[in-house]
């Protein structure tokens, strides 16, 4: 006995399971990742520069601002001062949102590209200057 | 001396995807072609060792019978672990391939003085089953990277196993549990006497390249800090055909992606393979129904016989004796 | 007989591991452990391969001119016959959860009894010869080279398998080391390799039709002694018929049975209920043995065997076939016989005259167990029983490997024991029904000259036996399978002395009323019934 039939079927569920990425995408454009600079201050900006480099504001903003409200909540440091010695504010309003005022297009664009869910925005609007919420 | 090999096994590989992408910046090479052949090399000789397998037939119903058989009526038959029916199989298979249920029964046998003991020893029915499903959640997981949007099932998925919200980025438990199981596993190979005396490179090399594989991950989202999005549009991009590298993402990312790589092409010449094979298993796959319906052997061929007659010819004399009725007088 | 080691002496062994790996200890051949090599006569007769006379003690084994190739072909011949040969070759992790469940592992310490590292003995040729890895990295792949030591090893461990399943139940992936044993074996026959004690069995089966070689008129007067102690007993003269055309039921029983005690008394309880039932059967000369070393062998043997069954039902012109009490008999009825030599369309759907039942379970091969006749006997009230006449006896049940592990007969003993006996207690649960311990004979190793692996395989099963001894005060061991009846009285006296081992249907017939008998004050083995009212004394 053999059992063709459903070694079959078997191997075709295994196929479609394991390349099931592909069978998704395939054809799809991959959209490139947007994230929008086009905000007032960022285009008033001379040097269009975080503070501190993009890439590494990429891969390491979340464990920055974690750090800050520790720093701030905690210690009560509100200074920071970046690798280039220039000191900023630490805070989500008063700091990074002066540059990127646009949350939808920036930091939602990626966090929802990337699945990620931050606490973030449990307590912070993500407009300059708001405030928490309620 | 195995356990050593196997390290160094796994050390080399990592060490080759650290060269060749933080000195020699083959990306494309790392990135790009090397996934793409593990993939194929995966699903292709996963295929090629599950026809094989059944390209040989099953000729005889030899069900492990783990329960009461179907007799009489009134005598109740354990129809899980000794099914008559698909059903039952099925039920059979499900329980073996979910929860295995076989591991589970395990005993642990001890001699004291001049008495056997059996104990329960269900440590490695729970460590694997910790592994094996924290594998299956951490791969669904890894969907994220793969879909775009990401759907409701996999983001629930995720927050289910960050719901700790220890750390950032969120700490997922099945990290925990995969390196916790996976070290089990590794300990009682090589602590215990009798298990380490039967183990080979081939038992010891995959738990550590899995160790490998979770410690690259685990590094790359809790210490390096990858860029998750850069990351995304790798991964987007090879899903999609239209492949692209990044430059943004972190050496520890290639490793993590060599390592995986190496482990799908490992997994179809290696023991790996009992994935696919405790499907075709004949001692748990069969109905115990081979007294009800004639099972079939494809190959079943006529053999020589001691036939009656000659029996009868050679005893003729002593059976009339003893008053034996005869076919021929 | 070697002269016998003592208790302590066997109990020496650990569970531990040598220094050097496995593939690096040379097999060691004990005395007393291993049988004597096949005869050339007894290979002839069923015309195998290289029949020459040889030892194992011997340097030369003889082995024909090109038997590497010979092994080569042959694992290639099976893997394209049997999945399980391929696939168990392939899939085991090692995870070790089989490694304490065999009985000649907890009774020999010997890690190559390990069923895992057992089924390694044949896994490092597969890997060497059939798989790349095995072919590039060699060792490092777990490989090794097909050598006359290989064979040898081969030949020990594989005849230290009695293919009883116990690890098969808790592996994984059902992984049965009975199979890899069974290739083993076959392959070994391809170089004219087997024990004395299975190839003369098989030649004796293929031409007398019974393992123990009983000719007809050998048979015939065995039954006639056993009928004139059923006559003593119950003061009835009863009358088997053999050989008879146009009886409704074929019985076979195996040929243990009919030949030697405690064996003769189970086939006395056969007798006994037949007779009270007045039932319309007949047994056979030809096919006198339900039992099968052929499958010890080779899969061609067995088969060869066990076509006399259906053969000799088509020609005495019966409906159906009854079987007696024997274990892999019941394995090759219910998982070969009908693959093998059906359809059996000759007969018909297996009813009971007594009480009507259809036994559903055996409409396709046609073949019944006893202990479901009789259960359902028991059932439907068709029985009349005194259970104080086995109240001498505080009974446990011992499972046979293939009738729990290849079928799933559990109930149906358990239930006429209950029904026939007062006493009976089970022995620990992890060595009952599907969990069951080898006698530590089974697949053949039943000889003389392997008594000591006997002892050391069949002393975990001794152990739950003693545990009963020692709590319930059990002086019999109860069990369906005529090796357990030939193997358990040498292992009992052995190591738990006091206790008797008994055949379901000898019980049965203790406490049969049968129409018309005198007042019983004997049991099946002619010793005095306890008087009436008067426990045991335990």
């Amino acid at each position: 006995m053999y059992n063709s039939r459903k070694i079959i079927i078997g191997l075709v569920i295994f196929v479609l399971v394991a390349a099931f990425p592909f069978f998704i995408n395939v054809g799809k454009t991959a959209q490139p990742l947007q994230l929008s600079l086009n905000t007032p201050t960022i285009n008033q900006l001379e040097k269009k520069e975080c503070i501190e480099s993009a890439d590494y504001m990429r891969a390491n903003h979340m464990r920055m601002l974690n750090e800050w409200r520790d720093q701030v909540v905690r210690e009560g440091n509100t200074v920071y001062t970046s690798s280039s010695g220039q000191k900023y504010e630490m805070s989500l309003e008063n700091n990074c949102f002066q540059c990127h005022s646009n949350k939808s297009n920036f930091c939602d664009s990626c966090h929802t590209y990337s699945q990620v869910d931050p606490y973030c925005w449990d307590c912070h609007n993500g407009t300059k200057g708001a405030g928490l919420k309620q | 001396m195995k356990v050593w090999f196997s390290l160094l096994a796994v050390i080399i590989l990592a060490l080759t995807a650290w060269v060749g992408v933080e000195i020699l910046h083959l990306n494309t090479l790392f990135g790009i072609i090397i996934p793409y052949t593990a993939i194929a090399v995966f699903i292709g000789g996963f295929i090629i060792r599950v026809v094989r397998w059944g390209k040989s037939p099953v000729p005889f119903c030899i069900t492990t019978t783990c329960g009461q058989q179907q007799s009489l009526p009134w005598i109740k038959q354990n129809k899980i672990e000794n099914p008559t029916n698909t059903w039952g199989v099925i039920w059979r298979m499900v329980l073996e391939v979910t929860l295995f249920r076989s591991l589970f029964r395990n005993t642990k046998t001890e001699k004291i003085e001049d008495k056997l003991v059996f104990g329960s020893a269900q440590w490695l029915w729970f460590g694997s089953l910790v592994f094996h499903w924290s594998m299956l959640i951490i791969l669904l997981r890894h969907l994220r990277f793969f879909l775009n949007p990401v759907p409701g099932l996999i983001i629930g998925l995720e927050s289910l196993d960050s719901f700790l919200q220890i750390g950032v980025p969120l700490l997922y438990i099945t990290d925990v549990l995969l390196v916790a199981a996976l070290t089990y596993l590794f300990l009682r190979r090589v602590m215990i006497p009798n298990i380490k005396y039967i183990s080979q490179i081939a038992d010891y090399f995959p738990v550590l390249l899995l160790l490998g594989i979770a410690a690259s991950g685990i590094l790359g989202r809790y210490v390096y800090g990858v860029d998750v999005a850069a990351v995304k549009e790798l991964t987007m991009s090879l899903v999609s055909f239209k492949p692209t590298t990044s430059t943004t993402i972190g050496t520890i990312f290639y490793i993590h992606i060599f390592l995986v790589s190496s482990l799908a092409v490992y997994f179809p010449c290696s023991k790996l393979m009992h994935a696919g094979g405790i499907f075709l298993s004949p001692t748990r796959n069969l109905a115990n129904n081979s007294r009800i319906e004639r099972y079939i052997n494809p190959w079943n061929y006529e053999v020589e016989k001691h036939h009656y007659s000659e029996y009868e010819d050679e005893f003729r004399d002593k059976m009339r004796k003893v008053g034996l009725p005869l076919e021929k007088e | 007989m070697a002269k016998l080691p003592k208790k302590d002496e066997l109990l020496q062994h650990k569970f531990d591991v040598p220094k050097t790996d496995w593939m690096d200890t040379p097999v060691e051949f004990k005395p007393g452990t291993y049988c004597y090599g096949a005869k050339a006569k007894n290979l002839e007769i069923v015309n195998f391969p290289n029949a020459r006379d040889w030892s194992p003690e011997d340097e030369d084994w003889k082995l024909p001119e090109d038997w590497k190739g010979t092994i080569i072909e042959g694992i290639s011949d099976y893997m394209s016959k049997y999945r399980s040969f391929r696939l168990f070759m392939d899939v085991c992790v090692r995870c070790g959860a089989c490694a304490d469940k065999c009985h000649f592992y907890m009774g020999t310490g010997d890690p190559k009894n390990m069923p895992v590292l057992r089924a390694e003995l044949m896994r490092s040729i597969y890997k060497r010869y059939f798989t790349t890895s095995g072919k590039v990295f060699g060792r490092l792949a777990g490989a090794r080279d097909l050598t006359e030591d290989v064979i040898k090893e081969w030949w020990y461990y594989f005849f230290q398998c009695t293919e009883c399943r116990r690890c098969s139940v808790f592996c994984p992936y059902g992984i049965d080391q009975a199979e890899i044993t069974i290739m083993g074996r076959e392959l070994l026959n391809l170089l004219g390799l087997n024990t004395d004690w299975i190839s003369g069995p098989v030649a004796n089966c293929y031409i007398k039709g019974n393992h123990v070689g009983m000719e007809p008129q050998a048979i015939m007067s065995n039954i006639e002694f056993m009928i004139d102690d059923i006559e003593t007993i119950t003061g009835k003269r009863i009358n088997p018929s053999f050989n008879r055309k146009g009886a409704e039921i074929l019985f076979v029983a195996p040929s243990g049975d009919l030949f030697a005690e405690p064996g003769i008394f189970t086939c006395m309880g056969y007798l006994m209920l037949f007779e009270q039932l007045g039932l319309d059967y007949t047994m056979s000369t030809y096919a006198s043995e339900g039992g099968n070393f052929g499958f010890f062998t080779s899969n061609e043997m067995a088969k060869r065997l066990n076509a006399k069954i259906y053969a000799e039902a088509k020609r005495l012109g019966v409906k159906w076939i009854l079987g007696g009490e024997c274990g892999h008999m019941w394995r090759l009825v219910n998982q070969y016989m009908d693959t093998w030599n059906g359809p059996a369309d000759f007969l018909e759907e297996p009813i009971s005259p007594i009480t009507g039942t259809k036994f559903e379970n055996a409409k396709s091969t046609k073949m019944v167990h006893i202990t479901e006749f009789t259960a359902d006997l028991i059932y439907h009230n068709k029985l009349k029983l005194d259970p104080s006449r086995n109240d001498h006896l505080r009974i446990t049940y011992h499972d046979s490997c293939n009738t729990s592990r290849g079928m799933g007969l559990l109930e149906e003993p358990r239930y006429i024991i209950n029904k026939v006996c007062n006493n009976f207690f089970e022995m620990p649960e992890e060595t009952i029904r599907e969990k069951t311990l080898c006698c530590g004979s089974g697949s053949g190793l039943n000889a003389g000259e392997n008594m000591e692996l006997r002892l050391r395989g069949g002393f975990p099963r001794a152990n739950a036996v003693k545990y009963v001894q020692e709590n319930h005060g059990v002086n019999v061991l109860a069990n369906i399978c005529a090796l357990d009846r030939a193997s358990f009285p040498s292992l009992m006296d052995y190591w738990v002395p006091g206790v008797e081992v008994m055949g379901v249907h000898e019980l049965v017939a203790n406490a049969l009323v049968m129409d018309g008998e005198i007042e019983r004050t004997l049991d099946l083995r002619c010793e005095p019934l306890p008087e009436k009212g008067v426990k045991s004394d335990v």
